[in-house]
């Protein structure tokens, strides 16, 4: 720190105007503040949230363009909005994140001098992976390895795969200038090693920062209760959830699984408002299935903390990791996901 | 009720008043003092020059002493073994200790360099001293060179060996000059003979390598080597090093592939390394670092080693510019001004419209120059990004928000230290930090980083009282509350400091404001409201404070203190409006048994006359602005205050209205004439100072006669009272009284 000689001098010439627009609440930082005053004071999460609705992707979106999304480990962070960041300069930012993550891998060890570091990097736009119009434009970064080996094997391995997006981030968009490009939700595949130094890339570049996205047990419950809601034509996994009981030395962990119909009919059971979920009925939903727990098994299950829950939708855990399976709903799940990493920046 | 009240109150006083008159004030001062020296230290306005001088001193005394232990322990050393093993471990300790907190000094390193290798002692040892060889900055080439000529010797073992150049691969960057070093090639060249010592000479090579090294003879001997010993990765990265250099000579294709080439020698040094480095560049040292890096690998991995990033100049930017740029680009960019050279004001002064921003905004915390920056730019997205880097870091680095992360308490309370500094030069707080206290206070146990928590409550920056109160106040008064009268008062002086900057930031725009004339006007009466809001709180949290303390002194003090800002805001700020204190407050001063409590309120009654006055004047000169005019409500609570004191002290007539004590109650409590007990002869709290001026009267005299002091005497009594520093007294006195009226 350097020292600071004159502390009392310095006095803002324009506190006048910060005050001003303090009443007014025009300015950016004005706004964020203001939502995040809203946000502590209130409940933080709103009571009721829409069922998420089949094929929201735009129509000219072809799902299966995302395949390789699903079935995959994703681990969640949330990202502040990139500064300067844009749409048309992918090449370069391949050509420095190659020479980065080159430069990043060698420090301390020997290499070999003048030679390309043999791996590849491509940053290519999710296009329509997005919630409104005006939710910016969704983007994937994949590091391949280069074959060293002739030139007919052409397939070149993905050794790591990172994605930003943001669907229906309305709340976040409002509150930043134009210089920035908000894509909230980040999601990575690959060696933590790997995450580190691109989000470290990232970090340095745009001055965002990036931080592990965990769902607690609360937002586990409303996962659970959402993707149960979503119309399936056919289920292609069970209903699973995983409740963790802390003791030592080891924890102990109580699995439930449901067969999906079962789940769904107990769903619409308790559900009332069409096409919405309200927190009542996640409540109640979570009580029947421990009342049913506890009368079969003695054990109350609201005194342990919910650690997963895997639907023919998708699955997350509690430390952040989510696999999305069902191609028509990526967006509703996403769309959730978009909306906790808000909350976390705010 | 109320009599009863009274009474107790009364019996108190007495018997407090007898244990004072008996024992003399001066524990009580002491006491007091010396928790006004520790208040003085968690200002926020000398925390940074007086704290840190603490630290220093204290971590130079203890140097000291670590030095004279290190000194012994060297010298232990060098003697050689002595029959006796306890004294071996305790200088063991102590050179580690030394060495992994500030690490060593040239001569030490050459010392013990030598011990390591002359084989004096055993290899465990051995392994221990050389895990401690960690220089404070360099390391002398010549300790080096001797080194290796007790490599020659042949005194130490084959392990020792390998740690020796393990050692001088991690610490290779370290060494002052490498000149003879490099003389020595051909030694190291020829140790590659030896199997174990292969690999780890091979690195050293690697990286001693120059152009003149690489010779016909060294490049077959180690074509030897790989045809002995097999397609060794060290032996490979040797080789095409050597290609590197003179392609000419080695014809052999080396692969391709990608490698690990060495084993990672600095393994064992990596924390020590770690904490070198950053000394080395400047950053201040901390032992406590090199633990931190041990226990939080990952994290470290993401954000390098100190919380704020370094200042970079846009790296992107720069060569985005250079691809896509037409003639005004050209002109702009090329004039503008990298921050790595910026050093000094004026350069600031003279390149401000060019000024490179950091990469990364955080970076600014670290240096005032470009908070002068920060200060006046106009740009949104500048503060908008030191906002979102500034409230993630708080809330990923607060350490109440984890489990068994408290090992990170003093990291996390360095870093609110550099954000306070910040704010309290730049006379402002940041958004994020009342965005964070929003999150993390209603989490706060109140103890962990208190005086850093509390200081980020002082620079709230000025907003709605009312809108804010249900965030972050609702939850303070609780913890107030159930807390020790240490926080109470802590509480107290970081409120007064929020007030005195809100009022600052007021006084300022009031000022613009009639030269501008801003549509700020009709909000005035708006932030007025919310000062006086603020004012209020704080009033209510004190009334209860002093009930749950049982008008403690320190609590009253520090209440006073806050009412001190509270008396002077329409002078000394120009802003309209005075709020007085509750009764709650004013009561427990007005009978507190501490002179300098009474003394305290005196000023206070004092100052709040003036201010009273002088609105009234100004609001009979000005008639039109009749928005800020106080109501006859103040004015009265004031005279009624004001009659109460003049009555105890002055004119023995306390409590005339309003309060009526059955006569029988107070004959049973024996103190039937309590008019004259509250007067400034007879009130408790003036009582030492009475006895004390009629003994400099009489010095021989047992039992004096309080009473006698009267009319001339009594002006005498307060002269002598005025000359014991009670100034306040003296200010009120002149100001509130007519000195006709002497009893």
């Amino acid at each position: 720190m350097d020292s600071y000689d004159t502390p009392e001098l310095t006095r803002r010439q324009d506190a006048s105007s910060r005050l001003k627009d303090f009443f007014i609440g025009a300015t950016p930082l004005q706004k964020r503040l203001e939502s995040v005053r809203k946000q502590t004071s209130f409940i933080a999460t709103p009571p009721r949230r829409k069922i998420p609705q089949g094929s929201q992707l735009q129509e000219d979106v072809d799902p299966q363009k995302f395949a390789f999304l699903l079935h995959k480990q994703w681990t969640l962070y949330s990202l502040t909005p990139l500064y300067k960041f844009s749409y048309t300069n992918f090449k370069e930012y391949s050509k420095l994140l190659n020479a980065f993550i080159a430069a990043e891998k060698q420090k301390g060890l020997a290499v070999e001098v003048g030679d390309d570091f043999n791996i590849k990097v491509i940053f290519s736009t999710l296009m329509g992976v997005k919630g409104t119009q005006r939710d910016p434009e969704a983007f994937l970064v994949q590091i391949l390895s280069k074959s060293q080996l002739p030139s007919e094997h052409k397939e070149e391995k993905v050794l790591w795969t990172g994605w930003f997006c943001c669907v229906f981030g309305d709340s976040l968009l409002e509150t930043v200038s134009e210089d920035f490009t908000c894509l909230p939700l980040f999601l990575a595949n690959g060696a933590e090693t790997n995450t580190a130094i691109i989000g470290t890339w990232f970090q340095k570049t745009f001055d965002c920062y990036f931080r592990p996205l965990a769902v607690n047990a609360f937002n586990l419950s409303w996962m659970a209760a959402m993707w149960t809601a979503c119309k399936m034509d056919h289920y292609m996994a069970t209903t699973e959830l995983l409740w963790s009981v802390p003791c030592s030395p080891h924890s102990l962990d109580i699995s439930y699984a449901i067969h999906p119909e079962d789940a769904k009919a107990l769903w619409d059971s308790v559900h009332k408002t069409p096409g919405e979920v309200t927190q009542e009925e996640v409540d109640l939903f979570m009580d029947c299935l421990y009342s049913h727990f506890h009368r079969h098994f003695k054990i109350h299950l609201s005194a342990t903390r919910l650690v997963r829950v895997s639907t023919s939708v998708a699955s997350a855990h509690t430390d952040g990791k989510i696999k999305i399976l069902c191609p028509k709903y990526l967006i509703g799940v996403l769309a959730y996901l978009t909306e906790l990493a808000v909350f976390q920046i705010e | 009720m109320r009599t009863c009240a009274v009474m107790s109150s009364q019996k108190k006083i007495n018997s407090w008043a007898r244990r004072r008159t008996s024992q003399g004030s001066s524990s009580y001062q002491t006491r007091l003092s010396a928790w006004r020296v520790k208040e003085d230290l968690s200002d926020s306005k000398s925390i940074s020059k007086r704290g840190q001088n603490n630290t220093v001193e204290d971590y130079e005394g203890a140097d000291d002493q670590a030095e004279d232990a290190l000194q012994i322990a060297l010298r232990y050393f060098e003697k050689g073994p002595i029959k006796t093993s306890q004294s071996k471990e305790k200088h063991l300790k102590t050179v580690e200790n030394v060495a992994w907190k500030n690490g060593l000094a040239p001569e030490g390193i050459d010392i013990l360099l030598s011990v390591a290798l002359s084989g004096k002692f055993g290899s465990a040892v051995n392994t221990r001293i050389f895990k401690c060889i960690i220089p404070v900055t360099l390391i002398s080439e010549d300790s080096v060179v001797k080194a290796v000529s007790w490599l020659c010797a042949g005194k130490c073992s084959g392990s020792t060996k390998v740690l020796f150049y393990r050692w001088l691969v991690a610490m290779f960057d370290f060494i002052d000059h490498k000149e003879q070093i490099n003389l020595l090639y051909g030694f190291f060249f020829a140790s590659l003979q030896d199997d174990e010592l292969c690999p780890y000479v091979c690195h050293l090579l690697y990286l001693l390598t120059k152009k003149e090294n690489v010779k016909p003879f060294r490049v077959r001997k180690l074509l030897d080597l790989q045809a002995k010993m097999g397609m060794q990765p060290h032996l490979q990265a040797l080789l095409s090093l050597y290609k590197f250099f003179v392609p000419t000579l080695i014809s052999v294709s080396l692969p391709m592939r990608k490698k690990i080439y060495f084993k990672n020698s600095e393994n064992l040094w990596k924390t020590a390394l770690l904490a070198l480095r950053s000394r080395n560049q400047g950053f201040p040292s901390e032992p406590l670092k090199l633990m931190l890096a041990n226990v939080h690998p990952i994290k470290r991995n993401w954000n390098s080693h100190s919380i704020i990033p370094v200042l970079n100049s846009c790296n992107y930017s720069k060569e985005s510019r250079k691809k896509r740029m037409n003639l005004s680009d050209y002109f702009s960019s090329n004039g503008s001004f990298p921050l790595e050279q910026l050093k000094s004001f004026p350069q600031l002064l003279q390149n401000i419209h060019c000024l490179e921003l950091p990469s990364q905004m955080g970076a600014v915390l670290n240096s005032s120059l470009l908070l002068h920056y920060i200060n006046c730019v106009r740009d949104e997205s500048v503060l908008l990004r030191l906002y979102h880097w500034l409230s993630q870091t708080l809330q990923e680095e607060c350490i109440w928000y984890k489990v068994n992360n408290y090992d990170h308490g003093k990291e996390f309370a360095n870093f609110l230290d550099t954000i306070l500094r910040a704010e309290c030069f730049l006379q402002e707080g940041f958004y994020s930090c009342e965005a964070f206290l929003y999150k993390s206070l209603p989490l706060w146990d109140g103890i962990c980083c208190r005086s850093q928590f509390l200081q980020l409550v002082s620079w709230i920056p000025f907003s709605s009282f009312s809108e804010v109160k249900p965030l972050l106040f609702d939850h303070l008064s609780r913890l107030f509350f159930t807390s020790s009268i240490f926080f109470k008062c802590s509480v107290l002086q970081c409120l007064k400091e929020l007030l005195q900057n809100w009022l600052l930031w007021l006084s300022v725009d009031i000022h613009v404001k009639s030269v501008r004339n801003s549509p700020l006007e009709t909000t005035l009466g708006g932030s007025m409201n919310s000062v006086s809001e603020l004012i209020h709180y704080v009033g209510w949290l004190s009334t209860t404070a002093v009930r749950l303390e049982s008008n403690h002194t320190f609590l009253l003090h520090f209440i006073l203190d806050f009412y001190e800002k509270v008396c002077d805001i329409y002078i000394n700020y120009n802003l309209p409006l005075v709020v007085v204190f509750p009764p709650g407050v004013f009561y427990p001063a007005l009978l507190s048994l501490d002179s300098s409590i009474l003394n305290q309120l005196c000023y206070i009654m004092d100052r709040y006359h003036k201010n009273l006055t002088a609105a009234k004047k100004n609001e009979f000169v000005h008639k039109t602005k009749s928005e800020f005019s106080f109501s006859s409500k103040t004015y009265q609570e004031f005279n009624q205050y004001l009659t109460a004191m003049v009555g105890c002290l002055w004119t023995s007539r306390p409590f005339q209205k309003g309060l009526s004590i059955d006569p029988e109650i107070l004959g049973n409590a024996s103190v039937a004439e309590y008019k004259k007990s509250l007067n400034l002869v007879h009130h408790p709290a003036f009582l030492s100072y009475t006895v004390s001026f009629l003994l400099q009267e009489c010095p021989e005299e047992r039992k004096v006669n309080m009473s006698s002091i009267r009319g001339k005497k009594w002006n005498w009594y307060l002269d002598y009272l005025f000359s014991e520093g009670l100034h306040g007294l003296k200010h009120f006195i002149r100001s509130s009284i007519h000195r006709s009226s002497v009893p």
